[in-house]
């Protein structure tokens, strides 16, 4: 298997730290009491969310879900707007109207925002790559669904949809071991959520989500296809998710062993691990990227701690496009 | 459809329909329309979309699944990225099966991230045409309970066009109830080209000055017979209200402020019924104004039943406005 190229790899670990360090600082300020509503935990997803969304060109479309984090921060979504947003301030992306990564849409982006009830974006997704092909546009849309969502009836609905079409769109299932509290075994009698597709007619892999590497070699071979008229992929990456699932969750229903075996192999250290053994980085740069993420991510919070809250007067400003 | 007028046509409240769609298509390249069994020489359930993938061909006039929760999901996907889809739900019955897509996304989304979302769902409504519990409904009430959608009616063939016209133009998601028993039997001038009926604003479709009838869709023809058959002892004033969402409050509020008597009229189900807000709105705003309590019409708490005389003893018509009407005129 080809390496990736120095400098992409550099980047990939870039994007995956400043995520885990804002992951981080969003814990931390929510066990200070600093935080509003809930949010939603990251770690053991950086390398799935970091490394679909470098993947995808300027031009594509991503409709990312409440664990990817690191797409919003690759995507060109500022760590100010989205800390203000977490805090619900007037300066955040939806402008205090939803919470944490709900919501956080950016046409300027092309960005789409997400809905609670997963996996409602797999379509609006798909209805994106539909309009590129309505378009005859050399574009292409992805979206991250979960295994709890590959459950639902709008998954195969939206897979069903995306073949007959031959759209030009991707989905990551991104199977972390568990929706909520429900591990795997309690929510379906397979083992590989990759066959999912079979009984649609697309076509499906499963990969590491852990190996970065490997994430962004699949989804941009998916992505890759997709553009040149291919068709729809559906990608299994496999991870585990590290934390509850928000943060008033101790998760305590996850056996500590399963926790022990992943947590040999976190995404970013990982990474970290492979540039240093291939001597394209050494610790003191690791240390400098850390340092960087954790000046961004502090001036994210003073932005956000600082901003001032949604004008009760504006309430009903929105409801309706002009 | 029948020779040209001063710049309309006489055509069926249908054709009107597909006279909207074609002039919007025509108009407009980012339009296109989508549904179950819509394409081909097929044309729809009830030929709404026939032959307009002869003129606009297979790209614009897409046949899908039978899977509402995915194609309304992506007519959003399509309209975030600019273009203007109009969807036909085969029944209104049926838009149940798309609830999460339409209520929970399309119709938050510009609340939440600035995203417009310019579709339009066609929903086939309404009964009095013997189909029964799952196509005979009007489930306009849902919709006009949830933000950010609109919700419009039309009663007559020119707002058939002129509504539709105005939906397609609306940066908004927008259900366009379509009322099956005026498919075929309502004929009507219709203004050629593209005038667009305004979303928002309600119609006096006749004037009196005893009584006034709010209500929409099949019901504006059955208020209409009613007030002729009243007529002259007691002048109806019959306001169409052809938007549900937004209400046009303030037409309605100066018709019965005029007359002093209302008489709310729907076929969905009265209980918790487009009528009941507007009811309660005249009745906190309105109270010194009224000469009789506020009067309310509408189908019974049952599904749509079946059997003629069920359906019959279910859905309000004519006589039974008459019967409100007189009741609220004599109080």
């Amino acid at each position: 298997m080809t390496l990736l190229p120095d400098d992409l790899n550099v980047d990939l670990h870039y994007w995956m730290r400043l995520t885990r360090t804002m992951d981080d600082q969003l814990v931390n300020l929510w066990k200070q009491g600093r935080g509003v509503g809930t949010t939603f935990n990251q770690r053991g997803h950086e390398a799935i969310s970091v490394g679909a969304g470098m993947a995808l060109a300027p031009d594509d479309v991503v409709a990312p879900m409440h664990r990817d984090l690191g797409c919003y921060l690759v995507r060109g979504m500022t760590p100010r707007r989205l800390m203000a947003n977490q805090l619900g301030r007037a300066t955040g992306v939806t402008r205090g109207r939803d919470s944490n990564l709900h919501g956080c849409g950016d046409l300027s982006l092309n960005l789409i925002g997400f809905i609670s009830h997963l996996p409602q974006s797999m379509p609006v997704a798909l209805g994106a790559a539909m309009s590129f092909s309505y378009c005859s546009e050399p574009r292409v849309a992805l979206t991250f669904v979960g295994d709890g969502s590959s459950c639902a009836g709008v998954f195969h609905e939206s897979l069903n949809l995306a073949a007959v079409q031959r759209a030009p769109f991707v989905v990551v299932i991104e199977n972390n071991q568990y929706a909520y509290s429900t591990p795997l075994h309690q929510q379906m009698a397979i083992d590989d959520l990759a066959v999912r597709a079979s009984g649609h007619g697309v076509e499906s892999r499963t990969v590491d989500g852990n190996d970065v590497e490997e994430v962004y070699r699949s989804v941009k071979a998916a992505v890759g296809k997709a553009r040149d008229g291919g068709g729809p992929t559906l990608i299994e990456a496999r991870t585990m998710r590290m934390l509850g699932h928000a943060i008033h969750d101790g998760a305590e229903y996850v056996p500590q062993e399963l926790l022990d075996d992943w947590s040999a192999r976190d995404p970013l250290l990982l990474h970290e691990e492979k540039l240093t053994s291939r001597g394209l980085v050494d610790h003191e740069y690791l240390a400098r990227v850390a340092e960087k993420c954790r000046e961004i991510v502090d001036d994210a919070v003073e932005f956000a701690e600082s901003s001032e809250w949604p004008d009760p007067g504006t309430v009903s400003d929105g409801v309706y496009a002009a | 459809m029948d020779s040209t007028t001063n710049g309309t046509r006489t055509m069926t409240y249908i054709e009107a329909i597909t006279d909207g769609l074609r002039t919007e298509m025509r108009r407009d390249p980012d339009v296109l329309v989508m549904g179950e069994d819509i394409g081909g020489d097929f044309g729809g359930a009830f030929k709404a979309t026939q032959g307009l993938e002869a003129e606009f061909g297979a790209r614009r006039v897409m046949n899908t699944p039978m899977t509402e929760l995915a194609f309304i999901g992506a007519a959003t996907g399509m309209g975030l990225m600019g273009l203007r889809p109009v969807i036909e739900v085969q029944f209104a019955d049926f838009i149940s099966t798309g609830f999460d897509s339409i209520v929970q996304y399309a119709a938050t989304t510009h609340y939440r991230w600035q995203a417009p979302v310019p579709w339009v769902i066609r929903a086939p409504a309404d009964g009095g045409i013997r189909s029964g519990p799952f196509h005979s409904q009007n489930p306009e009430a849902w919709f006009v309970h949830t933000p950010g959608l609109k919700v419009v009616a039309p009663a007559t063939p020119a707002d058939a066009k002129g509504l539709l016209l105005a939906a397609i133009r609306d940066n908004n998601p927008v259900i366009y109830f379509e009322s099956k028993p005026l498919y075929r039997s309502l004929r009507g001038e219709v203004p050629e080209g593209d005038r667009a009926t305004p979303i928002g604003r309600a119609r006096i479709a006749r004037e009196g000055h005893h009584v006034t009838v709010i209500t929409y869709g099949e019901m504006v023809r059955q208020a209409l017979l009613a007030a002729d058959g009243l007529a002259p002892e007691i002048t109806v004033e019959v306001i169409d209200l052809r938007t549900l969402k937004p209400l046009d409050r303030d037409t309605v509020t100066a018709s019965v402020r005029k007359t002093g008597r209302a008489v709310v009229v729907h076929a969905a189900n009265r209980l918790a019924g487009v009528g009941a807000e507007i009811a309660a709105d005249l009745g906190q705003t309105s109270f010194e104004y009224l000469d009789a309590p506020i009067c309310r019409v509408g189908g019974l708490d049952v599904p749509v039943p079946f059997s003629p005389p069920l359906e019959d003893a279910y859905r309000p018509g004519a006589g039974d406005i008459t019967a409100a009407i007189r009741e609220t005129v004599a109080y």
